[in-house]
């Protein structure tokens, strides 16, 4: 299901579980035959806090299997000044969708000093590989005002050596680093705007505390949870909720735990070594609007001067930013090489270049084979990969064939990519360095190019799956107008880029000599519309293929095996024997070099200009059985239809 | 929306929120009826009612109520 506005708290990112998963939890909790990674898939959806406790139940009864299964176990122990239970309730859950297997225990409440500073705490009897500090204003004594001289500054000191000295007792009792957060800013303001600048105020001093909790109070293998920002992209009037502060110590709204829960175990899978390093984008609406293929360099959308352009370019500054703070970006796109290189080397205003990208991958081949290549050849594992692209088929065939790589659910609009892609925190780090800023240097000496893939997964599966149903019918007033717009846009796929005005579209519809077809598809992700349109010459023995044409956007779908079963099934009822395809190349059409042939058609001779023709004997063509459900007109149906 | 309208909604959401199969509704049945629900669910149960039927309760309200009946009746007076 697609959102139309972007709801931070339904973790956007992800998308909806299924329908039945309170039933399929129910069989994984209590089937131990039953597959326990399934619990693993099932984390990976936006699942809200109901839904993350009753994971959390089968995620207890399965643990065993699923400590088998290579998560990495780490114990985290939790002492909080406020009501953390349902925070604890999300993390099992949620600490799946991270790679982790985390063990939780928490202090009791109104016990959190007391249980870091005994060592014979049943804290640390827990043996925790971290503990988490987790703080409130009241706590902490900023929660009001200290307007008397000094007294702000004296505030947060006393709040920060509290929080330092329950670390240092962390340190010394278990020998295991802290989880500190900042605090999120409370709503009232006192004065107003004067606050920002009065010593004393709860703003000043919370934003007092924060900068200097982040700047000072982390030693080595501590960590940093800043609660603070991540209240603040979402908003406080969302974050906080007086009803749950007031009724059972909850310090933000219900709403947002599973949020805090991801921020926190996307920071502990960090420092677990388990966050991604690989970006790999996808081309045409995604680093830029439009097709290069078809629309060329100059009619691209990228840069100034559109609301659409400098989105892309928003989307592409993202990444170089990226790319300077070590992660790794890569190229994979359904595209001809020559094509998609064309931006990157001719216009102006990219920002990302060629020497950015560490593997370019731009052939035909299914992109999920493409990402395991790029993952080989820059030697790390596909689970290190986030995956960006505009289009959900490709989203949905990546995500069942490698379910590893991360990708996120964009949505339509270009303008939010960088928006989601951020909130997602695929890329969370808990330090930075030399080595990082190197990386993406290191990685681009080594760029590599691919062209040649082999095909991997189960392509027919994928297609089957897809729910596709190709519709045919002859041209008609109807589709004039977008049958004419392909007839003269398409570039790429196009046998003879023929260009014809709307006027002998017209025509042709009431020409008893032509045959032909404008094609729809239609699949689970929505209706593609006409994507391709053909047009054969009737002769008694032969028709000729006049224009094939077809959009990128539908390639391996195999929609032209469908075109051709039809154009073959009205030709044998009209008597001809062959049919006859031309290939007249430009400097865009090598995509569709050997189109005739992959179809069955034999070699009938060069023509002039580099340029071949290609014969299909009909008394020898079977149609396929094709992964979709084909509807023609009534004019076209056959006698076997 | 009827009043039973909103009790069959209400259940529907007090199978999700307590994680239990086929719950019978009786205007009677209280938190002693139902394994899971403690102070911690409750206050799911509470943020998941606001959240289906758009509307918000105060502190008091909720402390108020005795019985699941005394639930929906307020979810149907703030309806209007």
């Amino acid at each position: 299901m697609s959102r139309s506005v972007i709801e931070p708290f339904a973790l956007p990112w992800l998308l909806d579980p299924p329908e039945d998963l309170r039933s399929q939890l129910k069989v994984l909790r209590k089937d131990a035959e039953s597959d326990a990674g399934d619990l693993r898939r099932l984390a990976g959806y936006a699942l809200d806090l109901n839904q993350l406790g009753q994971m959390g139940k089968a995620v207890a009864a399965r643990r065993d299997d699923l400590a088998a299964s290579g998560l990495r176990p780490l114990r985290l122990a939790i002492a909080a000044t406020h009501t953390a239970d349902f925070l604890v309730e999300a993390l099992p859950a949620t600490a799946l969708r991270h790679g982790l297997l985390i063990d939780s225990y928490q202090a009791d409440y109104g016990q959190t000093a007391q249980a870091v500073l005994d060592p014979s705490s049943a804290l640390f009897a827990f043996k925790p590989d971290l503990v988490a500090l987790a703080f409130d204003p009241l706590a902490l004594g900023l929660a009001s005002p200290r307007l008397d001289e000094g007294g702000g500054e004296e505030a947060v000191q006393s709040a920060l050596d509290y929080v330092t000295s329950l670390r240092d007792a962390v340190h010394a009792n278990a020998g295991v680093g802290v989880v500190l957060q900042t605090l999120p800013m409370p709503q009232t303001a006192l004065f107003g705007s004067f606050d920002a600048g009065q010593p004393g105020s709860v703003r000043w001093m919370v934003s007092r505390f924060n900068a200097r909790l982040a700047a000072e109070a982390l030693g080595p293998g501590d960590l940093l949870l800043d609660l603070a920002a991540l209240a603040e992209t979402v908003g406080l009037a969302q974050w906080h909720d007086a009803a749950r502060w007031h009724d059972a110590k909850v310090p933000y709204a219900l709403d947002a735990v599973p949020l805090a829960a991801d921020h926190l175990c996307r920071l502990l899978a960090a420092a677990r070594g388990l966050s991604r390093k690989c970006l790999v984008l996808d081309l045409d609406n995604t680093l830029w609007g439009g097709v290069i293929g078809d629309d060329g360099v100059d009619g691209i959308a990228l840069g100034q001067g559109s609301g659409t352009g400098e989105a892309f370019t928003a989307i592409q500054s993202l990444a170089r930013d990226l790319r300077t703070r070590g992660i790794i970006l890569a190229v994979c796109s359904k595209n001809e090489e020559s094509n998609a290189l064309i931006p990157f080397r001719e216009h102006d205003e990219m920002v990302l270049k060629e020497e950015d990208i560490a593997v370019f991958v731009a052939n035909w081949t299914d992109k999920a084979s493409n990402l395991q290549h790029i993952a080989k050849v820059l030697n790390i594992g596909v689970d290190a990969l986030v995956f960006l692209d505009d289009n959900p088929a490709e989203r949905e065939r990546v995500r069942q064939e490698l379910p590893q790589v991360a990708v996120p659910e964009v949505g339509a609009d270009p303008a939010q990519y960088p928006l989601i892609l951020s909130a997602a925190g695929y890329f969370e780090a808990v330090s930075f360095g030399d080595e990082d800023r190197k990386r993406a240097d290191m990685y681009a000496a080594n760029a590599a190019r691919s062209s040649a893939m082999q095909k991997i997964g189960n392509m027919d599966d994928y297609l089957r799956s897809l729910d596709m149903v190709c519709s045919l019918r002859p041209f008609d007033a109807l589709g004039r107008a977008r049958t004419a717009q392909l007839v003269n846009k398409s570039n790429q796929f196009n046998l003879t880029t023929r260009r014809y005005t709307e006027a002998e579209v017209e025509a042709f519809e009431a020409d008893p000599a032509k045959f032909t077809l404008q094609v729809r598809l239609e699949d689970r992700f929505g209706d593609n519309g006409m994507i391709s349109v053909v047009i054969f010459d009737c002769g008694e023995e032969e028709w000729v293929c006049d224009t094939w044409l077809m959009s990128c956007r539908v390639l391996g779908r195999r929609v032209e095996e469908a075109v051709l079963a039809v154009v073959a099934d009205a030709a044998r009822k009209a008597g001809a024997q062959r049919l006859v395809g031309e290939w007249l190349p430009t400097p865009k059409n090598g995509l569709v070099e050997k189109h005739f042939e992959k179809l069955g058609f034999t070699f009938a001779g060069d023509l002039a200009d580099g340029g071949t023709r290609w014969v299909l004997d009909l008394a020898n063509y079977q149609a396929p059985d094709l992964p979709m459900v084909i509807e023609r007109a009534d004019e076209l149906a056959g006698a076997d239809a | 929306m009827t009043r039973s309208d909103i009790a069959s909604k209400v259940v529907e959401i007090m199978e999700d929120v307590f994680d239990e199969d086929d719950i019978a509704y009786d205007d009677a049945m209280t938190a002693a009826d139902i394994e899971e629900w403690d102070s911690l669910s409750n206050i799911r149960f509470v943020v998941a009612i606001e959240k289906e039927f758009d509307i918000r309760f105060s502190n008091s309200e909720i402390a108020d109520l005795e019985n699941v009946g005394q639930m929906v009746d307020l979810i149907a007076s703030k309806q209007g």
